[in-house]
């Protein structure tokens, strides 16, 4: 083997594997197959989460009861610190169902994102023993959180059941749901990418997430807030375009009667912007790392 | 550098005639990478803002230039043993075959996907073993039907037996090595990395393993062997790589690229 002869053979190299149809193993396959690939994994995506909550839950006594707990008990402080201590409540009809909605809305938005940012990180060996699209990852764990929601969503709908009585408003939760998953798809799995490179992103995502909280109009009515304080007009406008208040707005004029005095500016419009906007570019700006996680 | 090197005894590998099919092509594989070596710095909060202040790269992230130049091909029914001593840069080699490390330079032609079976991958610990060969026949792409269809003889061959309704956080290092390649195995692969994950099984279990990796080889698979164990190497292969301190000193059949592997490692002492 002579120095010619290594020099000639990176050309001879390439041509060898043109023509035995061999690819080069670290590329990232292309955006479509990429998705079909996924599709093809969905069901590894389920088995993936039922399979995580499982692990999750086996070593408390109470097992998956504490589905149904921690909600229930969540939205109990919540309660207890904004609606009875703070006395946020004023003006706003059926105020516990206002809150909780809220709060289990923002929770799985938030849950999506800070367990996604850690998705890659956590599941490194699996990531460096079987090859499978990574995206399979970030989203088993929305599917996990999508599936908490649905137990939350239920209890919420017993307590306005008991409260306001059943509605065929009622049946706007499903697309109001819809758009919101496919926006907690998008960042998380744009968080996924982040939180795999940019490891500091875990310790400054519960800032993040708080401030959006406080941002998002969970505790209070924004309109309301904006009307007593004398804001100019526009501040609504610009408020009501946070994703996650659009969210929990279209998800309280579908349960609350009482909500439409209370409700924002354009939030079906904004809600199915920034789906489509997060899920499009969730996805893309994932794939294209595809090929470097699982490194160093 | 290492051109000279590689110059003297190598290229004894199978010519390539017009019926070998490649499947895998590496081209002048330089990997380059960056690890996080324990010591250096005092790692408390001061000394941390400083190195951000000053612009400096963290003192602990330092490059290894674990393979270099490396340029060979592997061709269908090919199954090839990595040897050379510890840190010569074959689990690496495995790790890039794989895809799972870029080269920083030359390139790796890959014929289907490679499937890297490495000792220390862990599948989901706090799992049982029996929801483990579920998630990860379908992380492989196997459809629920074919799982069904497999499950047992998975089952069968990793010998676990009733353990596989345990969690596997309770397995001992040898039961989840077992578990691992015959979840790994029950896919047929066109090419297999094997990293010294038959080292911790017992006697049967290595030669069970051993059959299967020829079964591999028999239905036009291509298997990479990384063992420290030459007697493995010399059962299980027909060709072999010698690995030095990242360089490829020797290529070709596995007999004499043992043997002239073990005269140097004796030679030395």
């Amino acid at each position: 083997m002579s120095t010619a002869a290594e020099s000639a053979s990176t050309a001879d190299a390439a041509a060898l594997a043109e023509r035995y149809g061999l690819s080069r193993s670290a590329a990232r396959p292309p955006f479509r197959d990429y998705l079909r690939e996924l599709w093809g994994r969905r069901q590894f995506i389920y088995s993936y989460a039922r399979a995580r909550t499982y692990a999750l839950y086996a070593g408390a006594r109470l097992g998956s009861v504490w589905q149904i707990l921690t909600p229930l008990l969540n939205a109990a402080v919540y309660f207890l610190a904004f609606g009875v201590l703070l006395g946020t409540a004023k003006g706003i009809e059926n105020y516990p169902a206002f809150l909780i909605c809220g709060m289990f809305v923002f929770t799985f938005t938030q849950r999506s994102m800070t367990e996604g940012s850690r998705s890659i990180a956590t599941n490194m060996s699996l990531i460096r023993t079987l090859h499978f699209p990574r995206a399979t990852l970030p989203l088993a764990y929305v599917v996990n959180e999508l599936n908490q929601l649905f137990i939350s969503m239920g209890i919420l709908l017993v307590l306005v059941g008991f409260t306001d009585g059943p509605a065929w408003r009622w049946f706007l939760i499903v697309p109001a749901l819809l758009l919101q998953t496919m926006f907690n798809i998008g960042v998380t799995l744009i968080f996924a990418r982040l939180g795999t490179f940019l490891t500091d992103i875990s310790q400054l995502l519960p800032f993040i997430t708080r401030t959006w909280l406080y941002a998002s109009g969970i505790f209070f009515s924004i309109p309301d807030k904006l009307r007593d304080a004398d804001a100019p007009g526009w501040v609504i406008h610009v408020l009501a375009l946070n994703p996650i208040s659009a969210y929990i707005d279209i998800m309280r004029r579908a349960l609350l009667e009482s909500h439409a005095e209370h409700a924002l500016p354009n939030a079906w419009p904004i809600a199915i912007g920034w789906a489509v906007v997060a899920l499009a570019g969730g996805f893309i700006y994932f794939w294209r790392a595809e090929d470097r996680y699982g490194r160093g | 550098m290492a051109v000279a090197e590689t110059a003297a005894p190598t290229s004894a590998a199978p010519p390539p005639s017009s019926d070998a099919v490649p499947t895998v092509i590496a081209d002048h594989v330089n990997i380059i990478y960056k690890v996080a070596a324990g010591s250096g710095g005092k790692g408390t909060a001061a000394t941390a803002f400083r190195r951000i202040l000053k612009r400096q790269d963290r003192p602990t992230i330092r490059e290894v230039h674990a393979v270099k130049n490396v340029t060979f091909t592997a061709y269908k029914g090919d199954a090839i043993g990595l040897i050379g001593r510890n840190g010569s840069g074959k689990s690496t080699l495995l790790r890039a075959i794989a895809g799972l490390l870029p080269p920083a330079s030359g390139a790796i032609y890959t014929g289907g996907q490679p499937s890297l079976l490495g000792v220390n991958a862990a599948m989901m610990n706090d799992l049982t073993g029996d929801r483990n060969v579920v998630l990860g026949c379908l992380a492989m792409g196997m459809t629920p039907a074919e799982i069904d269809e497999r499950y047992d003889e998975i089952v069968e061959f990793s010998g676990i037996g009733d353990f596989i309704d345990l969690p596997m956080s309770t397995y001992s290092s040898g039961m989840s090595a077992r578990l691992k390649f015959a979840i790994a195995s029950a896919k047929t692969h066109d090419i297999l990395l094997v990293d010294e994950a038959l080292a911790t099984g017992d006697a049967e279990f290595r030669v069970r393993s051993e059959r299967k990796i020829k079964d591999l080889r028999d239905q036009a698979g291509t298997v990479f062997l990384v063992s420290h164990s030459l007697d493995v190497v010399l059962d299980t292969c027909n060709r072999a790589i010698w690995l030095d301190k990242g360089v490829l000193r020797m290529d070709g059949d596995v007999k004499e690229v043992v043997d002239a592997y073990n005269a140097e490692a004796t030679g030395k002492r």
